[in-house]
């Protein structure tokens, strides 16, 4: 179900940049935009990330933008008044973010405050925090924080007309794509089935490599000093880490199991409470890195930091296909979500509508998004997606409803049942 | 006697999924005044059947024709089969658990007076109801503080509310004790004498043949026959040919145990009510398990064996307050889940939707989910492991799955059973503790589950069920100990056990041998 939900929302970025590349002109594939869109919305993704985590848990974090603004102040007034170099204020950035992770996951998981409130009295308190430890001033950071939240990686090596850093990352991920693709074929044969077909394989990998290459000639043929941002790299670093870890590791299938069936989880051996406390410790820490991001990029650290980040990623969490009832989501999935909201946000703006309508049209598309989730799912469909693309996956996900054992409609049950996209 | 007029009649019913035809040509006719049983295998069609009748599945989406009390009837939803009589009762109900029984019977009913609801007329027409259904319980008193046999009635108090003419009920007694089944059937009978047609589903066909009218049985989305119990000569045997095809000889596969010597004992344990302080839900329990035995726990509803196995299993319920286990000739202490896991001891739930099962999760995670350190290597889940492991079981198991990377959600009862029936096998247990292994499955993978658990005991492990069906644990278990109250009243060899010394015993009957 994942897969292709992810499939479909990949090809919605895909479509909507294209759209937007039509009706614009040409102004939003180029590389000093998207170059910029990176660097604008590396924080909000990075907090999706650590929001998806949560959700998937069953719980919510409201805080994630005070959280964000008061590591900001204080790293900068660290750096500033204590002396200490940028990155000795990046790692008690994240310290900092633990301290404040440990303390609403204590709440939320050893006390049994729900997230939603610990969170809600997270965001006034640390926002206060925020403004105190700040007198509500602006603080400047210092050149390595700012490149840290929207430099470039470096120029060197031969003329290739592009930036050498951004190709060799480029390169990096086509052999990785290359040597997944075979490794996977390897495991099929070794197991016993039939791998995809070979055409498909070849076809997968060249279409992959050709975006890659499309997307480092973007990236990396901007004006000299320019390159795959930054923060766009420590949200690669991020989302391939936090990818791995929901997904392979025993940690990962606990936060789906705690969401999924909490009595069954706490039956099957799993540590409830570590498990909440951990996911909102981890939360408050990628909201430090985030905090600290956009302050670079900022080149200061204000008072009103981070207002509203944690609704930018809580939507890009649930257009990427997570469930409010929680169990369901994948890391991929928001961070597609967050892009997709990105895209729309600079693709209006580049069209010139202003902010009041790209907010309501922000607004439709979330709740277009979830709703075609939620209808899909009550026609025991996977998506219009599996529709248009009938493959062999696409109709296993489909119910057998003669398969399945004798249950009742209650009403109750819709709601709950209905929102798990 | 001459037939009763048919008040129903569902004459070629077909309903088809995407790529399943879950109804084949149906046809079920009831008569005016009878209990009429519809029996058949899990996924058989009878919930299928039953939601074409009440409308769930509206006019249109089916073929086929119905006729109710001799008009063609095609209702859009449940409101409009309603509307004339046709009340379903649904096997997991539909109670507002924090509302009153009062409130819950004229839900969406509601007796409307000149300024919002008439509490006063609906207070009289409740208590009448409640009257007539046997409750013995106050309007006033909440759902949640019921027990789950008076919301059976209080369902039925509804449905009466709804001045019902022909009432479905899917699994009535699923979740009852013998009690409280009792007194559900005899009110059955009462509303029968008084005109009430009723079509009733239920797996426990020992009750099908006490009450039932007429059968019809259903197998693979095609009516096999409609048996006239008036007719007489209708037994379970009989009823079981026509579901699985087939006469089951036995219903439990013949097996020679392989006892071993004791390795587990449980001593005095004593363990008190986790919100109740005080009352104790174990009462100095002991009992041990043998290698290779097959351990029964006979009791009522409620007198303590689940928690029993709970407070055992990791302390997952109650709060321990004294006792000790010896496993091996070594006392243990199981203070957790993950320690209970790691001195190899499993609990297979009783309830496999709440307890046991993720429904988000696919065969494959479900199955690894109680022991991921088995297939990781530093920590990392290895896929290719996880999958071999599931594909392993469900060729063993005989799970019936196109692929182990389906969703558990999508499985039949019994299937899901012996997923989650891998997944404790795959924590390498040496103690297993069945918890109504059999619950709401069918009786072909009944035989199949308990082949299984004969399996698991010949291969030296010990296995401990808890059943409410006396003649599962006679025809399973080697031995059987009686729990009432909390209390250890009885421990009976297998074979020497009869139906009424177990009653006797679960019931506290005669009980001397008070500590």
């Amino acid at each position: 179900m994942s897969s292709i939900r992810q499939f479909g929302m990949g090809l919605a970025l895909i479509v909507l940049i294209l759209f937007f590349q039509i009706t614009t002109g040409g102004d939003v594939l180029t590389s000093t935009n998207v170059q910029n869109l990176i660097i604008g919305n590396s924080y909000i993704l990075i907090l999706a990330i650590g929001m998806v985590l949560v959700i998937i848990a069953g719980h919510i974090d409201l805080s994630v933008g005070s959280v964000a603004a008061v590591t900001g102040i204080i790293v900068a007034l660290a750096i500033r008044d204590w002396g200490i170099p940028w990155w000795l204020g990046v790692l008690l950035g994240l310290g900092v973010g633990a301290v404040i992770g440990a303390w609403q996951g204590f709440w939320v998981a050893y006390v049994g405050i729900p997230g939603f409130i610990t969170t809600l009295a997270g965001m006034m308190l640390f926002r206060g925090a925020n403004q105190w430890i700040g007198q509500s001033n602006s603080v400047p950071v210092p050149q390595g924080l700012q490149d840290f939240g929207a430099g470039y990686l470096p120029e060197w090596g031969p003329n290739t007309q592009l930036n050498n850093s951004t190709l060799l990352l480029g390169i990096l991920v086509a052999v990785w794509i290359v040597y997944s693709e075979v490794r996977r074929r390897r495991a099929a044969i070794r197991l016993g089935i039939a791998p995809p077909s070979t055409r498909a394989a070849v076809t997968r990998v060249v279409v992959s490599i050709v975006v890659i290459g499309y997307v480092t000639y973007l990236f990396g043929s901007g004006r000299y000093g320019t390159s795959f941002p930054i923060p766009g790299i420590i949200l690669l670093i991020v989302a391939v880490v936090y990818h791995f870890i929901a997904s392979k590791t025993a940690e990962g299938r606990h936060v789906y199991a705690v969401g999924g069936n909490r009595a069954a989880a706490a039956l099957s051996g799993v540590n409830i409470r570590r498990t909440n406390f951990l996911v909102m410790m981890n939360m408050s820490v990628l909201a430090a890195l985030a905090g600290m991001i956009f302050v670079g990029r900022a080149t200061s650290s204000g008072p009103a930091d981070g207002t509203g980040w944690e609704l930018d990623a809580i939507a890009a969490v649930f257009i990427g296909g997570a469930a409010v009832s929680g169990g369901v989501g994948t890391v991929l999935g928001s961070v597609i979500g967050g892009l997709v909201m990105a895209v729309l946000n600079n693709g209006l703006q580049l069209s010139g509508v202003g902010s009041d309508k790209t907010q309501v049209i922000k607004g439709l598309v979330l709740l277009v998004a979830v709703a075609f989730d939620v209808y899909s799912k009550s026609q025991g469909r996977p998506s219009i997606i599996g529709k248009i693309f009938p493959s062999r996956k696409g109709r296993e996900t489909g119910t057998t409803p003669g398969l399945e054992e004798p249950r009742p409609e209650v009403p109750v049950a819709d709601g709950a049942t209905a929102a798990q996209g | 006697m001459a037939a009763a007029p048919a008040v129903l009649e569902m004459r070629s019913i077909t309903k088809e999924f995407p790529g399943v035809k879950a109804l084949d040509n149906v046809s079920l006719t009831v008569r005016l005044g009878e209990i009429h049983a519809i029996c058949g295998e899990n996924g058989a069609g009878k919930s299928t059947l039953m939601k074409v009748l009440s409308g769930v599945y509206p006019h249109g989406t089916y073929e086929g024709e119905i006729y109710y009390q001799g008009e063609l009837v095609e209702f859009k939803d449940i409101r409009s089969s309603e509307h004339v009589g046709i009340v379903i009762i649904h096997q997991e109900l539909a109670l507002i658990p924090e509302l009153s029984i009062m409130e819950n019977i004229f839900l969406g009913n509601e007796v409307r007076g000149r300024f919002g609801i008439d509490w006063g007329e609906t207070r009289r027409r409740a208590e009448e109801l409640i009257a007539r259904v046997g409750l013995r319980a106050s309007p006033d008193s909440l759902i949640k503080n019921i027990g789950v046999g008076q919301q059976q009635l209080v369902e039925i108090a509804r449905a009466l509310s709804k001045n019902v003419r022909l009432l479905i009920l899917d699994e009535p007694t699923a979740a009852l004790n013998e009690d409280d089944s009792e007194h559900l059937l005899d009110l059955l009978r009462g509303l029968r004498s008084k005109g009430l047609t009723s079509i009733m589903i239920s797996h426990k066909l020992n009750e099908i043949e006490e009450i039932a009218d007429s059968i019809t049985i259903i197998r693979d989305g095609h009516t096999v026959e409609t048996l006239d119990v008036r007719a007489g000569e209708i037994n379970e045997d009989r009823i079981i040919r026509g579901m699985v095809g087939r006469s089951l000889s036995s219903r439990f596969p013949e097996h020679e145990p392989k006892i071993g010597e004791t390795f587990f004992e449980v001593k005095d344990w004593r363990v008190e009510h986790p919100e109740v302080p005080g009352r104790l839900v174990c009462k100095d329990s002991t009992f041990h398990v043998r290698r290779g035995e097959i351990v029964g726990f006979a009791g009522i509803m409620g007198a303590g064996r689940t928690e029993l196995a709970r407070s055992i299993f990791g302390r997952s319920y109650g709060r321990f307050l004294s006792g000790t286990i010896t496993m091996d000739g070594k006392e243990i202490s199981m203070p957790d889940v993950l320690s209970a896991i790691k001195h190899r001891v499993a609990y297979v739930s009783e309830d496999r939707k709440a307890l046991g099962l993720n429904l988000l999760d696919t065969i494959q995670e479900t199955v690894i989910s109680a022991n991921l350190p088995r297939v990781s290597k530093h920590s990392v889940i290895d896929d290719d492991r996880s999958y071999l492991a599931a594909e392993e079981y469900r060729k063993s198991l005989n799970i019936k799955t196109p692929t182990v990377k389906e969703g558990v959600s999508k499985l039949s009862g019994g299937n899901q059973q012996k997923v989650l029936l891998a997944k404790w096998m795959f924590t390498e247990p040496d103690l297993l503790i069945l918890d109504e292994p059999t619950r709401g499955i069918d009786v072909g993978a009944k035989y199949e589950i308990y082949g299984l658990i004969q399996r698991l005991a010949d291969s030296g492990k010990g296995v401990v069920v808890i059943s409410s069906e006396l003649p599962e644990l006679m025809g399973l278990c080697d031995r059987i100990y009686t729990v009432f109250e909390g209390r250890v009243t009885g421990e009976i060899r297998g074979a020497d056990a009869t139906q009424e010394e177990l009653m006797r015993l679960m019931t506290g009957t005669g009980l001397a041998r008070a500590r």
